[in-house]
C-alpha cells in the first residue's frame, strides 16, 4: 500500500494540493491539453482492456489465460508469450491482461460508491447540522480510528468466500468517511454562504437546496481527489490481497498474481515484474489525469 | 506652510508597475509628495487608483515577482531610499518609517503571541534585551490604549477585538519610535464608531511623537476628520493635491469635486445621489492623455493629451487642462 | 489547555468502544460460522472443539452481552489465544519493541526528507528542484510500495549486497534502514508537498509583509514566521502519519522478516490464524487512537487558535 492510498484518504493538503476553495466548477485552464489528453488515453485504453480482455489477450499467442501446461511452469519469455509463464504454466501475458478487470472494477466501484455515500452524508451533515451532523461525525471519527489496512484485514480475514464485489463493498465501508469529511467540510462552507440561506428563507425545500446549490458549490474539492482515489483504491485492494485477505484463485487479478509470486521473486522476478508494471502504469494513469483534471479546474499551486 | 525643514519624507516621481498578462502596467505613475513631521496626509483615492501600492513602495513590501518599482525616489531623512542596499533599507524600515496595514487579523502572525511581535521591532532596532523588549511591548500596548495591557501581551490575535487588533497593529509599528507612520487603510475593516477612536488615537500619538502620518483612504470621513493635507489619485497619478482646507472647500480637479459631490447629506433628502459615472480604468489599458477624461463632465478636446500639473493656489496643485494656474490672468472655456 | 486536554481524552471514550464493537461485529456478528472465523476458514473442527470454542468465547449467550466480555477482556490485556495455544499477548511482547523501533526510525527519515525536500521545493518554487520534487512525489505515488519494498531487497539486499536483506541479525541501524526507508517512502510524497504548499501559501501571506515591514531579516522572516506557521499543518499529517506506518509495517515487516507487530499480523493471516489477526488489530486501533489523541494535543499546543477556541 503506498503513498497514492493514504493520500487519497487524507488529501487535506499534500499530494492533492490545499483542498479546493468551494464554488462551481470552472474551467480555469484548457481542457484539451497533453497533460490531461496522455494520461487520459493511458486510462481509457486500461479502460477498454478490463472490459474487453478477450480483444487483447491474443494478441501474441493463444491468449487463454486458463490454458495451462505444468510442463511450462515458470518459464521466462519465448516467441507467443512476451511474458513467459507463471507457476502454473499459464500464459502469464494473458493472465496481466485479465488481471486488469478486478482491479479497475474494485478502483471505480469503491471511488464511486464512497463518492455516493459522501455526497448524501455530507451534506446532510453539513444541512441539516445538530444531531444529524453529531451522529455522522462519530461515526466517522469511530472509522478512523482504523490505521487504514487493519479493518479491512480483520473483516475481510472473516469472510470465506471473497469475490470483488464483497472486497469492494469492504473497502467502501472502511474508506467512505475519508470522502464524506472533504463533502461534510466543503458543504459546511457552502452552507454559510449567502444564497443558500436566501434559498431556505424564500421557501425552497431541502432536497431542493441541497441539489440545486449546496452540492454543486461543495463538489470541487471531492472531485480534486477522485483520479487520486481511483488510484489508491486499486493499491489498497492489491496491498490486501497480497497480503492474502483480498481476492483469491481462482481469480484472477494482479493482487492474486503478486501474491503468488512472493516466493518465486528471487529466482523468476518475471513473475513479479509484469503485473507490477500494470499496476503500476494503471495506478499513475489514473492518478495523473485526476491531477491533470484538478488544475484544469483548480490551479492553486502552479 | 510646508516648510522645507520639516520635511520627513520626500516622495519624487515614483513608478509602479505591476506584472499583468499584456506586460508591465503602471500602478503609480509619477507620484509625489511631501510628508511633513507633525502633519498628516491623506492619500484618498478608489481602489485600482495605487494608493496603496505607494504606501507598499514605501515599505518595500511590495509582491515580490509580480511589481517592480521602475522610476523615483523616496527620500527619508535626506537619504534615497530606492537608492539603497537592501541591507540599509532594512535599517530604515520599522525604525524610522513604520507601517499599520489594513487588516489587522491577516496581518498578524496568528501563532505568536501579541507581545513578541510588537517587541520584534523593538529588540531588532534598539537592540533591546527580552527583557526589556517586553516591558517595551507593554508600554506601547498601554500607550494605545488596550487594558491590562502585561497580561494581554501573551494573548494571541484572535483573541481581540477587531479594533483591539487595530490597536496592537499600531503600537507594532510604533515600537521602535518611527518618525514616518504609513496607516494603509487602517479604519476601512473597523465600524464606524471604533474607526474615530482609532482616528483620534492616531492624531494623539502624532502630536506627542512629532510623527509624520500617512494616511491611505478612499472614505471622505475620514479625510475631514484626520487630514491636514490631501493628495487624490487617480489611475495611478496625482490629480490633485494642497492643504485640506483649500483641497476640501475649493476643489480644483473634476474629479475631486465630483467625489465630494456623492457624499450623502442630509439636505439632499428626497434628491438622487449624484455618482460620477462609469468606472474607474484598467490600469493595463488606459487611455492617452487625462485618464479621467472618459467620465469627466468637462471632458474637453485638450484633454486627449496628458494633463500638467498646476499650482492653482500657493500648495495647491490640480492635474487638469481646465485649471488655471494662479497668477494667470484669463483662463479657458 | 487542561480543559482541552480532558475534553479530547473524554472524547476518545466513544470511539474506543465503536471500534471496538466493529472490531467485534466483524468477527462475531457476520452472517456465517464465528467459530470458523476463529478457527480459520480451512481448520478442522470436530464437535468437540465447537463445544470448547463456544463455551469459551460465550457464543450461545446474547450478543452484547458477548460484547462485553471481549471488551472487559481486551482492557485486562487479554487479547485471546491463538491457535496453537499461544495467548497473543505473549506474541505481542516481544514484537512491540522492534515495530517501535523500525517505525521511529522510518518516521524519522520521512520528516527529515520530506520536510527538507518541501522546504527546499518551495523556496526554489518553479525552478528545477521543485519540478523534480514534484515529479518524484507523483511517480512514488503510483508504485505498489511492497513492490518497491521486494526491489530494493533484491538490489540492494542481495546483488549489491550493501545491506542486510531481511531479518534484525544486525541491529540497529544496519539491519532496520532498508525497511525504514521503504516505510518511510510511503509517507514521504504527502509530506513533502504538503509542506511545500504550507510555505508557498505562507511566504505570500500578510504577516510576511509586516515582518519585512518591520525592517526584519529574510532569515529571521523564513524561520520565526514562515516556517513556524506552515509546519504546523505539517505536524498534523507528521503525527497521523505515525498512525499510517502501522498499516505499512504490515507489509514492509512481513518481506523484510523483521519481527514486529505487523510481521506477527502478516504471518497470522498467512496461517489463518483467527485470533491472531483479531488481537493484533486490535491493539493497532487502540495505538492508533492513542496516537490520535496525542497529535491533537500537540496540535493544540502549537497552534493557539486551536485550544483557545472559547477565550477572547
Amino acid at each position: 500500500m503506498s503513498g497514492t492510498a493514504e493520500a487519497a484518504l487524507a488529501p487535506s493538503a499534500g499530494l492533492a494540493g490545499p483542498p479546493p476553495a468551494p464554488g462551481p466548477l470552472r474551467l480555469r485552464r484548457p481542457l484539451l491539453s497533453l497533460r490531461v489528453l496522455l494520461p487520459a488515453g493511458v486510462v481509457l485504453l486500461i479502460l477498454v482492456v478490463a472490459a474487453l480482455p478477450a480483444a487483447f489477450a491474443g494478441w501474441f499467442g493463444h491468449g487463454d489465460p486458463r490454458e495451462c501446461d505444468l510442463g511450462s511452469s515458470r518459464d521466462g519469455p519465448r516467441a507467443g508469450h512476451p511474458f513467459g509463464f507463471d507457476i502454473q504454466g499459464c500464459d502469464l501475458y494473458a493472465n496481466v491482461v485479465y488481471g486488469a478487470r478486478p482491479s479497475v472494477f474494485i478502483g471505480l466501484a469503491v471511488t464511486l460508491g464512497s463518492v455516493l455515500i459522501a455526497i448524501v452524508l455530507g451534506c446532510a451533515a453539513a444541512y441539516y447540522g445538530r444531531w444529524v451532523d453529531a451522529t455522522i461525525s462519530r461515526t466517522m471519527d469511530i472509522f478512523f480510528g482504523f490505521p487504514v489496512l487493519v479493518g479491512q484485514v480483520v473483516v475481510l480475514n472473516s469472510i470465506a468466500s471473497r469475490n470483488a464485489a464483497v472486497v469492494a463493498g469492504v473497502l467502501v465501508l472502511f474508506v467512505w468517511p475519508y470522502t464524506t469529511r472533504l463533502m461534510r467540510s466543503a458543504a459546511l462552507s457552502t452552507v454559510e454562504q449567502g444564497y443558500v440561506k436566501a434559498a431556505r428563507g424564500l421557501g425552497a425545500g431541502s432536497w431542493r437546496t441541497i441539489s440545486r446549490h449546496v452540492l454543486p458549490n461543495s463538489a470541487g474539492p471531492v472531485a480534486a481527489v477522485v483520479g487520486l482515489s481511483v488510484g489508491g483504491m486499486i493499491t489498497l485492494e492489491s496491498a490486501l490481497t497480497f497480503l492474502g485477505v483480498g481476492l483469491r484463485q481462482p481469480t484472477i487479478s494482479w493482487g492474486v498474481q503478486l501474491n503468488t509470486a512472493q516466493s518465486a521473486f528471487r529466482t523468476d522476478p518475471h513473475l513479479l515484474l509484469f503485473p507490477s508494471l500494470f499496476l503500476t502504469v494503471t495506478v499513475l494513469a489514473f492518478v495523473l489525469l485526476g491531477d491533470a483534471l484538478r488544475d484544469v479546474f483548480d490551479p492553486r499551486l502552479r | 506652510m510646508t516648510a522645507a525643514t520639516g520635511t520627513v519624507v520626500e516622495v519624487e516621481g515614483l513608478r509602479v508597475e505591476f506584472r499583468t498578462r499584456a506586460g508591465w502596467a503602471r500602478a503609480v505613475d509619477d507620484v509625489g509628495f511631501r510628508l511633513t513631521e507633525g502633519r498628516t496626509m491623506a492619500v484618498l483615492g478608489e481602489s485600482g487608483s495605487g494608493k496603496s501600492a505607494t504606501a507598499r513602495a514605501m515599505l518595500g513590501v511590495l509582491p515580490r515577482h509580480q511589481s517592480r518599482v521602475s522610476a523615483g525616489s523616496i527620500r527619508v531623512a535626506g537619504r534615497d531610499v530606492l537608492a539603497m542596499t537592501e541591507a540599509a533599507r532594512r535599517d530604515v524600515r520599522g525604525a524610522e518609517m513604520a507601517m499599520v496595514f489594513q487588516d489587522a487579523l491577516s496581518a498578524l502572525n496568528p501563532v505568536l503571541p501579541v507581545g513578541y511581535q510588537v517587541a520584534e521591532g523593538a529588540r531588532r532596532h534598539l537592540r533591546l534585551g527580552r527583557r526589556e523588549a517586553r516591558e517595551r511591548a507593554v508600554d506601547m500596548l498601554a500607550l494605545v490604549g488596550i487594558p491590562d495591557p502585561a497580561r494581554r501581551a501573551g494573548d494571541y490575535p484572535h483573541q481581540f477585538s477587531g479594533g483591539m487588533r487595530q490597536r496592537v497593529m499600531i503600537a507594532m509599528a510604533l515600537a521602535a519610535d518611527p518618525e514616518v507612520l504609513v496607516a494603509d487603510e487602517p479604519t476601512t475593516a473597523l465600524d464606524v464608531t471604533i474607526q474615530a477612536q482609532i482616528l483620534d488615537l492616531l492624531r494623539g500619538l502624532q502630536e506627542e511623537r512629532s510623527m509624520a502620518l500617512l494616511l491611505i483612504t478612499h472614505d471622505m470621513g475620514v479625510v475631514a476628520q484626520a487630514a491636514d493635507d490631501i493628495t487624490v489619485m487617480y489611475a495611478g497619478r496625482v490629480v490633485e493635491q494642497g492643504p485640506a482646507d483649500a483641497v476640501l472647500a475649493d476643489p480644483a480637479h473634476p474629479y475631486t469635486r465630483a467625489l465630494l459631490l456623492s457624499v450623502p447629506r442630509p439636505e439632499h433628502k428626497g434628491r438622487a445621489l449624484p455618482v460620477i459615472p462609469g468606472s474607474p480604468p484598467d490600469i493595463s489599458a488606459l487611455p492617452t492623455g487625462c485618464a479621467f477624461s472618459p467620465r469627466c463632465p468637462l471632458a474637453a478636446h485638450e484633454c486627449t493629451a496628458p494633463p500638467p500639473l498646476v499650482e492653482v493656489a500657493p500648495g495647491h496643485l490640480s492635474a487638469c487642462h481646465l485649471s488655471v494656474p494662479s497668477g494667470v490672468g484669463g483662463h479657458h472655456g | 489547555m487542561l480543559l482541552f486536554v480532558v475534553r479530547r481524552v473524554l472524547g476518545m471514550v466513544p470511539l474506543v468502544l465503536g471500534a471496538t464493537f466493529v472490531i467485534f461485529a466483524a468477527v462475531y456478528a457476520l452472517p456465517g460460522d464465528p467459530i470458523r472465523a476463529i478457527a480459520g476458514p480451512t481448520a478442522e473442527i470436530s464437535p468437540a472443539t465447537r463445544a470448547a470454542l463456544t463455551e469459551e468465547y460465550h457464543l450461545d449467550e446474547p450478543l452484547l452481552v458477548q460484547y462485553w466480555y471481549y471488551l472487559t477482556g481486551v482492557l485486562r490485556g487479554d487479547l485471546g489465544v491463538d491457535l496453537r495455544g499461544v495467548p497473543v499477548y505473549d506474541l505481542v511482547e516481544a514484537a512491540w519493541p522492534v515495530s517501535l523501533l523500525l517505525g521511529l526510525t522510518a518516521w524519522a527519515l520521512m520528516a527529515v526528507v520530506g520536510v527538507g525536500l518541501g522546504t527546499v521545493a518551495a523556496m526554489r518554487r518553479g525552478g528545477a528542484f521543485d519540478w523534480a520534487v514534484l515529479g518524484l512525489t507523483t511517480v512514488i505515488v503510483g508504485v505498489p510500495y511492497f513492490v518497491v519494498a521486494y526491489v530494493l531487497q533484491i538490489v540492494v539486499g542481495v546483488q549489491l549486497g550493501w545491506l542486510p536483506s531481511s531479518g534484525i541479525r544486525e541491529g540497529w541501524p544496519t539491519s532496520y534502514v532498508l525497511p525504514a526507508a521503504c516505510l518511510a517512502l510511503f509517507g514521504l510524497p504527502e509530506l513533502s508537498r504538503l509542506t511545500r504548499a504550507s510555505i508557498i501559501e505562507n511566504r505570500q501571506a500578510d504577516f510576511v509583509d509586516t515582518a519585512t515591514a518591520k525592517g526584519l531579516a529574510p532569515r529571521v522572516i523564513l524561520v520565526r514566521h514562515i516556517l513556524r506557521t506552515s509546519l504546523v499543518p505539517v505536524v498534523s499529517v507528521l503525527g497521523l502519519a505515525l498512525g499510517f506506518l502501522m498499516s505499512g509495517a504490515i507489509l514492509v515487516e512481513g518481506i523484510f522478516n523483521v519481527p514486529g507487530l505487523g510481521f506477527t499480523l502478516f504471518n497470522g493471516i498467512r496461517q489463518q490464524n483467527g485470533p491472531v489477526v483479531v488481537g493484533i488489530s486490535t491493539l493497532m486501533v487502540f495505538i492508533f487512537l492513542a496516537i490520535n489523541l496525542l497529535v491533537d494535543i500537540v496540535c493544540g499546543l502549537l497552534d493557539p487558535r486551536i485550544s483557545l477556541v472559547r477565550d477572547g
